[in-house]
């Protein structure tokens, strides 16, 4: 790695900052998958690597980039909008999936379909 | 606003996008990215969808900074929950929040921001109704995730959408 020895000592120390802060949140979030107790529980804890943990990672990457072209390097922004766009979608899917799975096996923990559309799919 | 450019927003976000990809702002890749945005406005066009209309891009500035800092202290949240707390989850549920916003478009960035921010998942919307499934991680006061999301969130949604 001939890139690290042209790196300033602040700015490797910034990188490993926001990478290790970013790796050290996705964990945490790891970690409550495993810990949580239910399924609508454990759906939350991912969220925790696609916002803070994803955030701090890119911000290194721009940053480490951006220093050693010695220009602007700001493509993780798209990385960022469209992990933020998309993660919802597959977590309001899973969500739904599973209450939909809970409501047709007539579970008592989840909220009761108020409206027949909502238990038997369209079409 | 019809004939060539029908969304210049999209159009100028796509023409954005590309240069960013292509990391250049050379003449020939801006004259890509234009051309490439404007089909891509017209094939939008041609599914004609709901005009959004972005009343006040201040408040929507503003609501962007909010959402941030809030996403910040929710991963600080859920982060002591997980780590910290001996049975955790114990607080789980779902909560109904009535809800007074329509547009379609102020629905799905809502829907947006109560997902990405951890400890809330928006679960399903009734639209004859108007009322909105959450599942929250922290549910110790139904009124606080109320406020929150309608004070906070969905006021400025209606001013920026409605």
């Amino acid at each position: 790695m001939t890139a690290l020895e042209d790196l300033p000592a602040w700015t490797a120390f910034f990188v490993s900052l926001c990478v290790l802060l970013g790796a050290a949140v996705t964990l945490i979030g790891s970690l409550g998958l495993l810990r949580l107790g239910n399924f609508y529980a454990r759906v939350h804890a991912p969220t925790l690597g696609a916002t803070l943990g994803m955030g701090s990672i890119l911000l290194g990457s721009a940053f480490y980039f951006s220093v050693l072209e010695t220009r602007p390097v700001v493509h993780e922004i798209l990385i960022a909008a469209f992990v933020t766009l998309t993660t919802p979608v597959t977590l309001m899917l899973l969500a739904r999936a599973a209450l939909y799975r809970d409501r047709t096996e007539g579970s008592t923990d989840v909220p009761a379909a108020e409206m027949a559309e909502d238990l038997i799919p369209p079409g | 606003m019809n004939g060539i450019l029908p969304y210049p927003l999209l159009s100028l976000a796509l023409l954005v996008l590309w240069l960013l990809l292509n990391q250049s702002v050379s003449a020939g890749h801006v004259i890509l990215g234009s051309v490439i945005a404007v089909l891509a406005s017209w094939v939008m066009a041609a599914l004609r969808p709901e005009k959004p209309r972005i009343r006040r891009p201040g408040a929507a500035l503003r609501l962007t900074g909010m959402v941030l800092v809030d996403i910040l202290r929710s991963n600080l949240a859920v982060g002591r929950i997980i780590v910290r707390s001996r049975e955790p989850g114990v607080n789980a549920g779902f909560m109904t929040i009535p809800l007074d916003i329509r547009s379609r478009q102020g629905l799905a960035v809502l829907s947006i921001i109560i997902t990405s921010t951890p400890g809330t998942i928006w679960v399903s919307y009734d639209a004859a109704k108007g009322t909105l499934l959450l599942h929250v991680l922290d549910l110790i006061d139904e009124t606080v995730w109320i406020r929150t999301i309608k004070g906070r969130y969905e006021r400025l949604l209606m001013e920026i959408f409605d």
